[in-house]
């Protein structure tokens, strides 16, 4: 590992622990560290933002002679006007525009894939004779329970309330695995830290004697 | 005060300094974990694998830096893996933290495998609005990246001389670590059809089950978990190597057992605390 390196690690691994210095209490060392975070992450974003899309798409554009790339411009710049309580009424058009191109695209597509399309999936073949069918009869019962504990035209009473049990019980289920994958993740995130501080410090040895 | 009152009442930085410690000593004290693999990891797998020299793949990868530790491991077996089976990839982020990330990863694994840019793979770059830039992407690439991520128009290098749209690639991948992967089941699935796997953090994995059930996506590799399975799975396949440090998901998981063991012995001692505390009222 070259010095270069080595000691841009160390500025990484300094910060590392810093942040998690934050588990004891909050101090000056994480509040450094988290402001470095925001303002870097901004200012990358920022630069990101300026090279991948205002240049290409805006001012490229209007510098070859496609001028009708103004109209996108000026919408955008009327964005700025939410600062101004006297102004803020130009951004209207601008978000409306947003909101009502956004929500015309994803309506749509959204009911086909998050509704008609897991409907479908559970129009399944059933029977008892092997384990696919069986689960596939599992699926069925558990949608259609879950689906009942949110009817609230009806008390949950008689049979009724027993299918709506039966559906919390399965909602926990699925928030237990949620949960687990969540605790996963968040360990895999600290293992991994720890491990770069392993290694930083193994190299770290090896490089001062 | 009681011992099931103190346990319930136990101040939480203890448990953080025994996980904690529980880590660094796995960490610097580690052991071999068997891996059993999921179908969903495996089948993403097999598809890579029965891709043929030439073919092209879509890899989409939406993830910034605090992700990078189950994501990054994804992206680096597959791109090795497609690089080894002289499969093409076209590569873009739709995330504004990771385009950096990105140009790591491939421009790192084409120096191993000496694959060239504009012949073996195109990186296309990051553009904002990742719902509008696959809609337009299913039309034609060059709509939303009429250049790659280095300023080459998009005609002009050989790889893309036959691309057009999402019907040119045999499959995309979506290793995601925010809302991007809604907006690849949503277009370029929904839309266009494309066939089309998702890598995911650990936290998004239980949302994205129903979209595997349904056949929306052919394969999920969730988490660092799933990482280590596709690893596993290009060691087995000769596409990585323990000896070159190429398994970076797989260090992980003695950490996750040992740490996983402590925080459902806590999970068990929090609940026997408050159960026999409400028992004691």
């Amino acid at each position: 590992m070259g010095t270069a390196e080595l000691i841009w690690n160390g500025v990484a691994a300094l910060l590392v622990l810093c942040i998690y210095s934050f588990l004891y209490k909050d101090n000056p060392f994480y509040k450094f560290a988290e402001h470095l975070v925001v303002g870097v992450s901004a200012g990358y974003f920022a630069m990101i933002l300026y090279y991948n899309a205002f240049l290409p798409k805006l001012i490229n554009p209007l510098r070859a002679g496609q001028y009708w790339y103004i109209i996108p411009g000026i919408l955008g710049l009327l964005m700025w006007a939410r600062f101004s309580k006297k102004w803020q009424w130009l951004s209207r058009p601008t978000l409306g525009f947003v909101i009502g191109s956004g929500a015309g695209l994803a309506i749509p597509l959204y009911l086909q894939n998050y509704v008609i399309r897991q409907l479908s999936a559970t129009m399944l073949p059933v029977g008892f004779t092997s384990w696919p069918l069986i689960t596939n009869v599992m699926i069925i019962i558990m949608v259609f329970c879950a689906l009942t504990y949110f009817y609230f035209s009806k008390q949950h009473t008689g049979a009724f309330g027993v299918a709506a049990k039966f559906g919390i019980w399965t909602l926990m289920v699925g928030f237990g695995a949620g949960f687990g994958m969540t605790v996963m993740g968040r360990v895999a995130l600290l293992a991994e830290r720890v491990i770069f501080l392993r290694d930083y410090m193994v190299q770290l040895w090896g490089a001062l004697f | 005060m009681t011992f099931y009152e103190r346990m319930m009442n136990l101040d939480r930085r203890w448990v953080y300094l025994v996980i904690g410690v529980v880590v660094v000593v796995t960490a610097i004290w580690s052991f071999a974990v068997p891996l059993y693999v999921t179908p969903e990891a495996r089948s993403v797998y097999d598809f890579v694998d029965g891709l043929v020299p030439g073919e092209v793949l879509m890899i989409g990868v939406d993830y910034a830096p605090e992700v990078m530790a189950e994501l990054h491991p994804m992206s680096y077996a597959i791109t090795r893996q497609c690089f080894a089976k002289d499969v093409k990839l076209l590569l873009c982020c739709l995330h504004q933290n990771g385009p950096g990330m990105v140009e790591q990863v491939v421009a790192q694994v084409a120096e191993e495998y000496g694959k060239v840019n504009g012949v073996d793979y195109v990186y296309l770059g990051y553009k904002p609005y990742p719902g509008i830039t696959i809609l337009a992407m299913g039309q034609n690439f060059r709509i939303p990246f009429p250049e790659d991520y280095y300023g080459t128009p998009l005609d002009s290098l050989p790889m893309m001389r036959n691309m057009t749209n999402f019907d040119n690639v045999k499959a995309i991948i979506n290793i995601s670590g925010g809302s991007g992967t809604e907006y690849w089941i949503n277009y370029a699935n929904g839309r266009y059809n494309a066939k089309l796997a998702i890598g995911v953090t650990g936290v998004m994995t239980a949302d994205y089950y129903p979209f595997l059930q349904s056949g929306q996506i052919f394969g999920l590799i969730g988490g660092m978990k799933g990482a280590a399975e596709y690893e596993y799975l290009a060691e087995k396949g000769g596409y990585i190597t323990r000896e070159k440090d190429q398994l970076w998901a797989s260090k992980s998981m003695p950490i996750q057992t040992t740490t996983h063991i402590v925080i459902i012995l806590f999970i068990v001692i929090g609940n026997v605390g408050y159960f026999m505390s409400k028992r004691k009222k």
